[in-house]
């Protein structure tokens, strides 16, 4: 459409020709879907996440072509005469632990926990982080003055503390893991989203909608929220690996999901005493949970990159 | 207010209808800083301190003035997108200055608003079809195929291309996008538009389509607009009468006509002498006012008169008493001015070096209210005048 001429409107486009199809615009989550596709780094971590997400569906599946349990022990087979763990092997591909168990097995139901735990905490934090930034930085005053210092408050407990006492009065468990991240973690989220809020906020098309008569739940779904989503998105794909190791530490200290259910840092803490006789034992169920947050972490650079082109790098 | 115009030969007319909007000593005063500890007073920004205002149906009433004089303000402040700290505004008769936000629903149908910004006034996540359609969706008033079929008649009756039904804010020009603002603003065909700035960020060429439209939508749905801007020359285009702001008050309101040839406040002049001419040799021709000095800070506006420390008029006088809005200089009762020693007809403001210039806080004595500003030299006594050429 040329933009020519000072004299009439009506000169301008003309009226319309009945439109067969009509003409669909790019809209700005497709430009950064496009943009994502061309970045080589972020695409391999994500072929990389997809696979581990498989292997952790398909864990009993996979474990069936070994023929091993994870939790079964193989004291015969799977230890050394002197009873320590045997290295990789046709029959143990990644070797065994101190009790004769299979540790690729282990190490991919290992991979079910670590990435549930990754996912829903991280779901719960996002929910909560958004809720709560939300309406501080949409309403401001007191709601904002109060939320606003439950987050410095959040923000200030010394966590490990808080986890060892919660657990010691609860018992370790895999909701107790999630619920106490998610606890510690949605601070931040909403920090970044009351930020972005108070920007958002001052924007025309929020008076806009206001001289319209919208209520303010309207506003905030429809004007505010999607302005707000791509940082949320790309905190969000860096807030898994953090919540992966969160829940490996936990688990590590004894803090996580009880034994005998294989998780990353469980294994990894009973690895410990055995490392200098049972390299593999440290290096696999390690090298899982690097790769793992490794991948989320690039992938996440390249959401962040593809979502805000003109951001530099850090 | 009653009408007067037989002796205005204004091109266009005064319209005597009645009044759609009557604002009452509108006051809209906002916080600055945080509050202290001790809970002392908080500085207060008069961005509004008493306008009273009415705009009678289907006129154009033009708002002028400089950055920050409150124009913005004032007109948030009359779609009540703004609580007002005091004063009234009547809509068709009817009080809304205190009305909630829910009781305000229904009047957000007859009152819409267009604003400066073409990037800033889209959601830009959201597609163009449904930006104009949420009027219709806020206000239930059409669903479905029904609702497409009245966005896309919009589209064409502010010269977008129907077709871009489904396009993003983004797609579109400034001069494009601010026709989306116009068709979101006449969905409802609203009694009363509030143009905010409307064309000052776009190109010169755009700003003209974009005034033939609101031109054209004027007479087609018999609109009201008030009309906000500085570039003068584009409020005369478009107003029947101007209202000129400065400092969060009213100046001078007049039919635009009169108000370019014989302003009466030293500031409208001020103003009209900054104000670009097309024509190169008018334009030397003519000699500049150059108000020396920032406008005060709405902070702490000055005593009396709020343009006395930069008026090369000021009298000692300027700076005790407020001046009320009345006709001057024999002026019919449609041209007022809040000024104590208006222009005469013909009369020029004293240029230059002559300007003085002081600042005089709340704070000043009143038996001493102007003080020459370092250099001018020229104390606050009679001001010689040239005469027009």
């Amino acid at each position: 459409m040329t933009q020519t001429g000072v004299a009439v409107v009506a000169s301008e486009p003309g009226p319309a020709v009945p439109s067969v199809a009509p003409i669909a615009g790019r809209s700005p989550w497709r430009l950064a879907w496009e943009r994502l596709r061309r970045d080589r780094v972020a695409m391999v971590s994500m072929v990389i996440i997809v696979i581990i997400f498989l292997l952790a569906i398909l864990a009993p599946l996979v474990a069936s072509f070994t023929g091993h349990d994870p939790d079964a022990q193989f004291r015969k087979t799977g230890l050394t005469p002197d009873g320590l763990p045997r290295g990789p092997s046709g029959e143990f591909w990644l070797g065994t632990d101190d009790l004769g168990r299979d540790l690729f097995v282990r190490i991919i139901y290992g991979a079910r926990i670590s990435l549930l735990v990754g996912v829903v905490a991280t779901v719960i934090t996002i929910v909560v982080g958004v809720l709560v930034g939300l309406a501080a930085g949409y309403y401001g005053g007191i709601i904002d003055i109060l939320l606003a210092r439950a987050v410095d408050v959040v923000l200030s407990l010394p966590f490990i503390l808080f986890a060892v006492s919660l657990v010691s009065i609860t018992g370790p468990s895999l909701w107790i893991a999630i619920v106490v991240i998610a606890l510690f973690s949605w601070a931040s989220v909403a920090r970044i989203v009351r930020g972005q809020v108070l920007s958002i906020r001052e924007k025309e098309y929020v008076e806009a909608a206001r001289s319209l008569g919208s209520s303010d739940a309207r506003i905030m779904l429809l004007d505010v929220l999607p302005n707000v989503l791509a940082p949320v998105i790309v905190y969000t794909t860096l807030l898994i690996p953090i919540v992966i190791g969160t829940e490996a530490t936990l688990s590590f200290l004894g803090l996580g999901v009880p034994p005998p259910t294989p998780t990353w840092g469980g294994i990894l803490s009973d690895s410990t005493a055995f490392y200098r006789v049972a390299w593999w034992y440290v290096v696999f169920p390690g090298t899982a949970l690097l790769i793992t947050t490794l991948s989320f972490n690039l992938f996440g650079d390249g959401v962040r990159d593809a979502f805000d082109p003109r951001a530099d790098r850090l | 207010m009653t009408a007067d115009v037989s002796e205005v030969p204004a091109t266009r007319p005064v319209p005597s209808g009645e009044v759609l909007l009557r604002a009452r000593d509108v006051v809209k005063h906002f916080p600055v800083g945080g509050r202290s500890l001790r809970g002392s007073a908080r500085d207060v920004v008069h961005a509004v301190d008493g306008v009273s205002l009415d705009i009678r149906r289907g006129e154009t009433v033009g708002l002028v003035g400089e950055t920050g004089c409150g124009k913005s303000t004032l007109a948030r402040c009359l779609t009540r997108l703004y609580d007002l700290t005091s004063g009234t505004v009547e809509f068709e008769g009817q009080d809304i200055s205190t009305l909630s936000r829910r009781q305000m629903r229904p009047f957000r149908r007859n009152m819409q608003m267009i604003f400066q910004d073409p990037y800033g006034s889209l959601n830009p996540r959201r597609r163009v079809g449904s930006i104009i359609g949420e009027p219709f969706a806020v206000h239930g008033l059409a669903d479905g195929a029904d609702r497409k079929r009245q966005v896309q008649e919009l589209m064409e009756l502010v010269g977008l291309n129907p077709e871009h039904y489904n396009r993003f804010p983004a797609e579109f020009s400034g001069g494009q996008r601010q026709r989306i603002g116009v068709a979101r603003a006449l969905a409802l065909r609203p009694k009363l538009i509030v143009c905010d700035e409307p064309v000052s960020a776009l190109d010169v060429s755009i700003q003209a389509q974009i005034i033939n439209l609101l031109s054209d939508l004027q007479s087609e749905f018999n609109l009201t607009y008030l009309f906000i801007a500085h570039d003068l020359s584009v409020v005369q285009q478009v107003s029947n009468r101007v209202v000129v702001m400065y400092l969060g008050a009213v100046a001078e309101v007049a039919p635009a006509d009169p108000l370019y040839d014989t302003p009466r406040h030293p500031y409208t002049a001020a103003l009209l002498s900054a104000a670009p001419i097309a024509d190169p040799d008018q334009a030397e021709a003519r000699e500049r006012v150059v108000l020396i000095g920032d406008p005060p800070s709405p902070v702490s506006p000055p005593s009396g008169c709020r343009f006395h420390p930069r008026c090369p008029k000021a009298q000692p006088d300027c700076a005790v008493e407020i001046p009320q809005l009345l006709p001057r200089q024999g002026d019919g009762a449609e041209h007022v001015a809040a000024c104590h020693h208006p222009l005469a007809d013909g009369e020029r403001l004293p240029t230059g070096g002559a300007v003085v210039a002081t600042v005089v806080g709340p704070e000043a004595e009143p038996d001493r209210p102007v003080e020459p500003g370092a250099g001018s030299g020229e104390p606050s006594g009679p001001v010689t005048f040239e005469e027009q050429p």
